[in-house]
């Protein structure tokens, strides 16, 4: 695709707003503010950013996984959504009966992530599958974005040979980062490269440098153009280095400082700026207006949540079942 | 013309077809080939589009279906043995189960189980899984035991907005007959009396109701009248249809062909002993398949599950107390 002034900044802007989102959950949750865990997409924004931005709102479908604050930001979800999960708000998205990164709207194309790794690639398949019967899927993309440790599971193999068999325009996007948890790619996978897997599914394969904006914007928006375009699944992998714990409370101390001082250990916020500054796309004082008009943003957000109640136990109905006239207990 | 247990799944599905656009059936062999046991037969020639052949993936085939169902279909998963939906295990229970209450929005899929023994099947190709979906938060356990119910309770399951296992017994399938598939109407959630009695009540559901029925009779010539209790849902489970017939009995002995630990005899068990614990006039009993995986040989087999011999031996000892 042709990447345009356009679209790097939307995916740019994204990148600046979700970075400042997840620093003030980063405080938050050292000043013990947040309810749960805190998990960041610090150093995989520009990955993350690229393919929500190539989505469509309102027609398009998309799984994010933990690290994708930036995407959410992109494919257009309110800040309020995601304080008000951190924060325990019961108007929440998910009613502070789930938190964190688990929070989606499945009902408007977001898909509520469950913890077991791989599982959304074939939910996605599903729904685009739904589309199919129902004549609606022209022009539709789902796109999800997972880590390397995902890859291992039998969930990613099973749901992305299910998508590649039924020829579903899906889009995986592999955050290779190196670590899952605190586990090394040497002991998760012996493929010399990830790529080398889309082959085997009979998906396309493209390999971006997870830390280079432009080149994510470019080969992941282009990713999404072919799946939209009928090309069938496509297959990302983005190779980069999260720049922080698996979660706040996980130091990365078995992140060894030669990975961390090596070329994938820059930040992309750094080089997309760069990118931009030279292209003449972005100045200086434009980017201090967005970051400005984030922090407003970001402020809003917590606030409001802040002064929001938490559950009340004493009114939820404890029923699991939409047909709440076959409960059991 | 007679009517099988297997042709009521087949043509429950049929009419769900028919009737409601929604609906599509996905599994392993489904298409051309009508399945396995052939509960699918004919139906992708009548609905190309909405009768599905999978890939062996019960993980995805499961994540597909709850995909579908968020965008408003009504999917149907043929998992071609009950014992196989352990690989799809985690997407229902953690995926289908928790979705609702997660998020608000109901995930309207139903598993069919081909469950229970039957000779020589083993112990892949034999189990009852209800006592397991049972267990989880979000799930509508459905045991049918008679062609009419294996007909209506799929239709009814299919209806539903939440996940349905639907546990349909692979022994009744084909000599399980029946003239018609007119029934008595009773509605998912509520047990049947299959046997009236008041001597000791049993209680069992999907293949066992027969064989309890049969233990009944058996006692009959000695002069034991007992009562039967179909469930006919495990999940939710008809406590107050038990304990009416408790009441009548005083005595009662839970059936099941799944393991003996824990379980849907258990939590019988549990809650007439916890709520109706003043009408029992002995120890409440429980019989359940062997501690063993579900062994190959017929002679090991029928030994291995309870049979009207081994429940008319229990509901003797517990006339005897």
């Amino acid at each position: 695709m042709d990447l345009t002034k356009e679209h790097a900044r939307k995916v740019y802007q994204a990148m600046v707003r979700s970075r400042l989102l997840e620093a003030k959950f980063s405080s938050l949750y050292k000043a013990g503010q947040i309810v749960g865990g805190v998990y960041l997409g610090k150093g995989q924004e520009a990955v993350s950013a690229s393919i929500g931005a190539r989505l469509v709102p309102g027609k398009d479908l998309f799984a994010p996984l933990i690290r994708d604050q930036a995407g959410r930001t992109a494919f257009g979800e309110d800040m309020l959504d995601a304080t008000r999960t951190y924060l325990g708000s019961a108007k929440g998205p998910m009613k502070a009966r789930d938190g964190n990164i688990h929070r989606g709207r499945p009902g408007d194309g977001v898909v509520a992530m469950i913890s077991h790794l791989g599982t959304s690639i074939s939910v996605l398949g599903g729904m685009l599958k739904a589309r199919e019967i129902q004549g609606k899927l022209e022009g539709c993309v789902g796109a999800t974005c997972i880590g390397d440790g995902a890859t291992s599971t039998g969930a990613f193999h099973e749901g992305l040979n299910y998508v590649a068999v039924e020829k579903l325009p899906v889009v995986v996007v592999v955050a290779d980062n190196q670590f899952a948890y605190s586990t090394p790619n040497s002991k998760q996978y012996a493929c010399k490269d990830l790529i080398d897997r889309a082959k085997g599914y009979g998906v396309a394969g493209h390999s971006v440098d997870g830390t280079d904006m432009l080149a994510c914007a470019a080969v992941i928006g282009q990713a999404v153009d072919s799946a939209r375009n009928g090309e069938g699944p496509q297959m990302v992998v983005a190779k980069l280095l999260r720049l922080s714990g698996h979660g706040e409370h996980d130091d990365g101390s078995y992140i060894p400082e030669e990975i961390r001082s090596s070329h994938y250990g820059r930040d992309c916020m750094e080089v997309g700026k760069q990118q931009l500054i030279e292209l003449g796309w972005l100045t200086e004082a434009e980017l201090g207006e967005w970051e400005a008009a984030a922090r407003e943003e970001v402020q809003l957000a917590v606030t409001t949540a802040q002064r929001e109640d938490g559950p009340d136990p004493y009114q939820e109905d404890w029923c699991a079942l939409a047909g709440g006239s076959y409960r059991d207990w | 013309m007679p009517v099988t247990y297997i042709d009521a799944i087949r043509d429950a599905q049929y009419k769900a077809l028919e009737t409601d656009e929604r609906v599509f059936l996905y599994g392993q062999d489904i298409g051309k080939f009508g399945g396995a046991f052939k509960a699918t037969k004919g139906l992708q020639e009548r609905w190309p589009e909405r009768v599905m052949d999978a890939p062996i993936s019960e993980d995805a085939m499961v994540g597909m279906a709850i995909g579908a169902a968020i965008e408003g279909m009504r999917p149907v998963v043929e998992m071609q043995f009950a014992d196989f939906s352990s690989v799809g295990f985690n997407q229902i229970v953690n995926n289908a189960a928790t979705h609702y209450y997660r998020t608000g929005v109901p995930i309207p899929i139903t598993v069919r189980m081909p469950s229970g023994g039957t000779p020589g099947s083993g112990p892949f190709h034999s189990q009852s899984i209800e006592t397991i979906y049972s267990h989880y938060p979000g799930c509508i356990v459905l045991t049918p035991a008679t062609v009419s119910d294996a007909y209506h309770m799929l239709l009814e399951g299919i209806a539903l907005d939440d996940p349905v296992i639907f546990c349909e017994h692979k022994f009744l399938y084909r000599w399980l007959k029946s003239e018609n598939y007119e029934g008595d109407g009773l509605p998912i959630g509520k047990a049947r009396i299959t046997r009236a009695g008041k001597h000791a009540t049993v209680v069992a559901y999907s293949a066992m109701v027969h064989e309890a029925v049969r233990a009944a009779e058996m006692l009959e010539s000695e002069g034991w009248e007992i009562e039967v209790v179909d469930l006919r849902s495990v999940k939710p489970l008809d406590t107050d249809t038990v304990i009416a017939s408790v009441a009548r009995t005083g005595r009662l002995l839970a059936v099941g062909e799944a393991f003996p630990w824990g379980g849907v005899t258990a939590e019988i068990v549990a809650r007439v002993v916890k709520e109706a614990f003043h009408l029992l006039d002995a120890p409440p009993m429980r019989l359940n398949a062997k501690d063993t995986p579900i062994p190959y040989h017929p002679k090991l087999w029928a030994e291995h599950r309870p049979t009207p011999e081994s429940i008319s031996h229990a509901l003797k000892q517990l006339l005897a107390y």
